[in-house]
């Protein structure tokens, strides 16, 4: 139990995947203009790195290490989150509409996001098994909205400021997420056992 | 061996690239769902590119938005007046919208007219400013003149003259964006042929509005009276015009004791109109003028 709490910790402040590992990017910077739908971009990315990595663990389990092919992970895996985020689409479209309209384009926009993959390959680095998994994979995903939630807040405040003219638009939102990535490197004093 | 191993592996990739594929053709088929057409259609006369550009969250949202009628068609800055006319088409909104509309900006409260309560210097933003006493001016119904609706039009039709916005007609599309903007509430969606409008929206009492500014409304209802069609009520002390009924026949620009009902497409020129006018009018009798208002001359 206490060794999950510490998972979910450090994937989430101290090894953040967007701040501290720069997974991610792309969304992270694109869609947090406004909170609304930086918050359904998160919650997309929670749900899919935690079905993701449920998925593609098994997967590595019960068919690449028997035949020992695991230099197959990389091509494997994006294969297994492109169709698992497409099959989870389109049930969602059909059974949970509501659900369908919230998370909207963000479920197929995270396909092939490097943040969902960077954690399915990093649950087998570190050797986790099933359960750690999935709350590596969930925690990883609540640091990314938590990051993308904190800097379209910021976004949202910047809209109101008196900005210098060459640093209006993007170069203050890269400023701005700059600082933010180095506050969160701070958590790396955070000691915890291992 | 090592033939045989590299089979082996693309045997397997292939096998499984397959059977995902296959999971996926079964599951579209019994996860199929039906959509409007249109919405289809649309997505294709968009770039595309899911910048977010319009406010939703990628071209198909917008597109989804437009068909259940809660989106104007020209919102994609990318794909401009083409992508419009696309979606315009697809949706049959070129035969229902005939009827061209204009932003007009309901106040003529120019530095010059409107005294001021204090002297503002800070965000050049209407939003900030209209929480401070309601704005820089004493009347706290009008204009404040920072240009949140310049930043908000889409179009480049606004420009702030002497204190006060101004639309330029042929520019505007009523796309409605500088309506929401302004936080006083002083813009308004009206006909584009219409010949009259009241420039003012003070809901304050008569003297009250006289101390603010030389071209208030007073709600005196000289313009109600006088109009043959019924179309002018004064409504919590200011007229207002309801376009339904107006027949542009000009009776209540004649009457109005204020001069503050318009006639024609003049408001770019408004401060200096007005100026003149109240010069040459030497009934009016001069206004006590503030310290600040002073100042405020010579800043200019």
């Amino acid at each position: 139990m206490l060794n999950l709490l510490v998972i979910s910790i450090n994937a989430i402040l101290i090894e953040n995947f967007v701040l501290v590992k720069f997974y991610g990017c792309c969304p992270f910077l694109g869609v947090s203009k406004k909170s609304e739908t930086a918050l359904g971009m998160g919650m997309a990315v929670v749900f899919t790195m935690t079905i993701a990595s449920a998925m593609t663990w098994l997967f590595n389990e019960l068919i690449l290490k028997p035949f020992d092919l695991e230099y197959l992970q990389t091509i494997a895996f994006i294969a297994i989150i492109a169709t698992l985020v497409q099959i989870i689409e389109m049930f969602l479209q059909k059974s949970i509409p509501s659900l369908y309209s919230a998370l909207g384009i963000y479920l197929p926009l995270i396909t092939t996001n490097c943040a969902v993959l960077g954690v399915t390959l990093l649950n087998i680095n570190n050797d986790y098994n099933f359960i750690t998994s999935v709350v590596y994979g969930f925690s990883a995903g609540v640091g990314f909205l938590v990051a993308i939630l904190l800097l379209s807040a910021i976004r949202e405040r910047i809209a109101y400021s008196d900005i210098p003219k060459p640093f209006r638009g993007f170069p203050i939102v890269l400023i701005a997420a700059a600082l933010l990535s180095i506050s969160f490197m701070g958590f790396q004093g955070l000691k915890l056992p291992f | 061996m090592d033939i045989i191993q590299i089979i082996l592996t693309v045997l397997i990739m292939a096998v499984f690239g397959l059977f995902l594929g296959f999971l996926i053709a079964i599951a579209s088929k019994f996860l199929f769902v039906k959509k409007d057409e249109r919405i289809d259609l649309i997505v294709e006369q968009l770039p595309g590119a899911n910048c977010g550009g319009c406010g939703y969250a990628g071209c198909g949202a917008y597109a989804e938005a437009i068909v259940s009628g809660n989106a104007p068609v020209n919102k994609c800055p990318v794909g401009g007046d083409k992508s419009a006319a696309g979606i315009a088409k697809i949706m049959g909104l070129e035969a229902s919208s005939t009827v061209r509309m204009r932003a007009q900006v309901l106040c003529s409260g120019t530095n010059s007219l409107a005294n001021r309560k204090y002297n503002y210097i800070g965000l050049k933003d209407c939003l900030s400013v209209a929480r401070l006493g309601n704005g820089p001016k004493e009347c706290q119904y009008g204009c404040i003149g920072l240009g949140t609706c310049v930043k908000a039009c889409p179009f480049g039709a606004i420009k702030v003259e002497n204190g006060v916005a101004a639309v330029e007609y042929e520019k505007c599309h009523a796309c409605g964006m500088c309506v929401s903007a302004c936080p006083q509430k002083l813009i308004q969606l009206v006909p584009f042929d219409t010949d009259v409008w009241v420039g003012c929206r003070s809901h304050d009492k008569g003297p009250v509005v006289k101390n603010h500014c030389k071209v208030g409304c007073l709600g005196c209802g000289l313009c109600a009276k006088v109009c043959p069609s019924g179309a002018i009520t004064v409504n919590e002390g200011v007229a207002q015009i309801d376009y339904e009924k107006c027949v542009s026949c000009g009776a209540c620009v004649e009457k109005c004791p204020r001069k503050i009902i318009w006639s024609g497409k003049v408001q770019m020129s408004l401060g200096s109109t007005i100026a003149n006018d109240i010069a040459a009018d030497s009934s009016e009798p001069k206004k006590r003028r503030s310290r600040v208002d002073k100042l405020m001359d010579e800043d200019r």
